[in-house]
């Protein structure tokens, strides 16, 4: 039975009231523009676009802001804002071979052609605080540009393909006939079902939560589901979203957006039918988001165990579990659910376990003449 | 669309693509610019600037097939000009007046071809420019491997 409760409205906007007075902080600092954070946090707007599952980085900045630099509550506000937009169409899939590079590196090969390009990276960062940081200082000036642009960077993975030593994108999947591109899931029209095919789990990993893809990639690393990864290549930059409207009859350009991406290189061993050879692990999210797709490569690639015939031992592989959990909505919201009132249900319980005592209580007198003979019975049970 | 002339519709709409990325590329107040300079046409709205989403899709390890990736903003507008001729804006983000000035000109454009060399060379040359700038930053940092020799 539900009891409806009344009150707490006063005390909710009072609440509300302080919440915002230190979200703005005291009055004698500045105040953080939307801008400021879109600039000078982008790496906290790029893990908000990506989890939030919607690219606009003005809104995911303002999220950040009224969150207070909470993500997993910003993430909460741009997917309840993004539905309230209407969808008007499904872009065509994004040309990442012709992206403009930022970043691109390999861990497989030293000599690509392209090279390595470290871009705007923390990594070879000292890790030590850097104090100059708290004094006002001008603007750090860039690198000294280089006098050409950088050469074009071909797929890293598509050069051993050519060789035959890696499998193909789809992996196991059949190319489909004549071309065509084959329909992929979306997981935002109809809810995840198991099993669940390749597209599915990639749009339910792009926008899981990076820490739990990213202990999940890391226990795939530890031995709970080996499958020896290098990071083939990593790319970071630009690409160019190009959508085919029906009312205009050919593709255009809307814009570019900042994509990362991350061509994950795994083992596979052969079997009877098959010679061994590389196989493929896939990350792809918004802005400069390393880690993540990083990590959502090596879910990738865990998840392929049942196609590749490997044994599904270990979480990684369980895709129930992984694509049940990853979603930091979902989670947060549940988890968060828990500090609703829950007044009546716990009076029930309370009303219960106060019966089973009484029970249990009088079960104990009636059998108190021989009370030692229950604890040794009671003993015998545990040791049997 | 009727496809008599295969070749030259084909560079009509190559072309009409071309200037439409150009736009969409363009930042708004750049178009607010060239619009005062070419002066403002009459024209009315088919469909009204109108903030909504497309559902960027991405491609399994970069070129297998397709799956959604996440959504972007988008903004859409539909103009007609008083001499009949429409304009379609589609651009990424919010902006509803940048959607409305690349339909406007892509209205434009599509009756005086001239406005390809005022227009939309410049606002190209400027976003190559940029493009550049930011390939030859990304080059400066790119690796020079040196090859150490062990001493004998």
């Amino acid at each position: 039975m539900y009891v409806a409760v009344k009150g707490g409205e006063q005390a909710i906007d009072a609440a509300h009231q302080w919440l915002a007075e230190r979200r703005r902080g005291p009055k004698e600092t500045g105040e953080l523009s939307v801008s400021q954070i879109r600039s000078q946090m982008r790496l906290a707007v790029d893990r908000v676009m990506t989890e939030g599952s919607l690219y606009d980085p003005e809104l995911a900045a303002l999220a950040l802001k009224q969150a207070s630099g909470d993500v997993v509550e910003a993430v909460f506000l741009v997917r309840a804002y993004r539905n309230t937009l209407p969808r008007f169409l499904y872009t065509c899939p994004l040309d990442t071979r012709t992206m403009t590079i930022q970043r691109r590196i390999s861990a497989a090969y030293k000599d690509v052609p392209g090279g390595q390009v470290l871009g705007p990276t923390y990594d070879y960062t000292h890790r030590l605080l850097d104090f100059t940081l708290m004094a006002n200082g001008d603007a750090p000036q860039g690198p000294e540009p280089a006098t050409e642009p950088l050469e074009a960077c071909p797929r890293v993975l598509e050069m051993l393909n050519r060789e035959g030593l890696i499998e193909g994108p789809d992996g196991q999947t059949e190319q489909s006939p004549g071309n065509q591109d084959p329909e992929p899931g979306d997981i935002t029209r109809d809810p995840l079902s198991y099993p669940a095919d390749r597209s599915v789990r990639l749009q339910a990993l792009a926008r899981g939560d990076e820490g739990f893809l990213l202990a999940l990639g890391y226990s795939t690393q530890r031995g709970y589901g080996r499958n020896h990864p290098f990071a083939g290549e990593i790319r970071y930059g630009q690409a160019a979203v190009e959508i085919a409207p029906e009312e205009l009859g050919f593709p255009v350009v809307i814009g570019d957006i900042e994509i990362t991406e991350c061509d994950m290189i795994n083992q596979f061993g052969g079997n009877q039918t098959e010679a061994p050879r590389f196989t493929r692990g896939y990350g792809l999210g918004f802005g400069q988001s390393e880690r993540k797709v990083m990590a959502m490569a090596l879910v990738d690639r865990a998840l392929r165990a049942r196609e590749l015939g490997e044994e599904l031992s270990t979480p990684a592989q369980d895709e129930e579990f992984v694509l049940s959990h990853c979603d930091n909505l979902d989670s947060s919201g549940f988890v968060s659910h828990l500090k609703l009132p829950h007044y009546v249900d716990f009076q029930s319980e309370l009303v219960l376990l106060r019966q089973l005592r009484r029970e249990f209580q009088q079960r104990s007198e009636q059998r108190s003449p021989s009370s030692g003979q229950v604890s040794s019975e009671s003993k015998q049970e545990s040791e049997a | 669309m009727s496809i008599d002339n295969t070749a030259s519709l084909s560079t009509e709409v190559a072309a009409r693509q071309h200037w439409m990325s150009v736009l969409a590329r363009a930042d708004e107040d750049g178009l607010e610019q060239h619009l005062k300079a070419v002066g403002r046409p009459d024209y009315r709205h088919l469909r009204a600037p109108e903030i909504g989403l497309a559902m960027v899709r991405g491609r399994t390890g970069g070129t297998g097939n397709p799956f959604n990736l996440g959504e972007t903003t988008l903004t859409r507008c539909v103009i007609e000009l008083a001499t009949g001729t429409r304009g379609f804006g589609y651009v990424q983000g919010r902006s509803r007046r940048h959607a409305e000035l690349a339909a406007v000109f892509d209205a434009l454009l599509q009756d005086n071809a001239g406005l390809q060399t005022t227009v939309i060379e410049p606002l190209h040359n400027e976003w190559l420019a940029a493009r550049r700038a930011e390939s030859c930053k990304a080059a400066a940092t790119r690796v020079n491997f040196m090859t150490m020799v062990r001493g004998e």
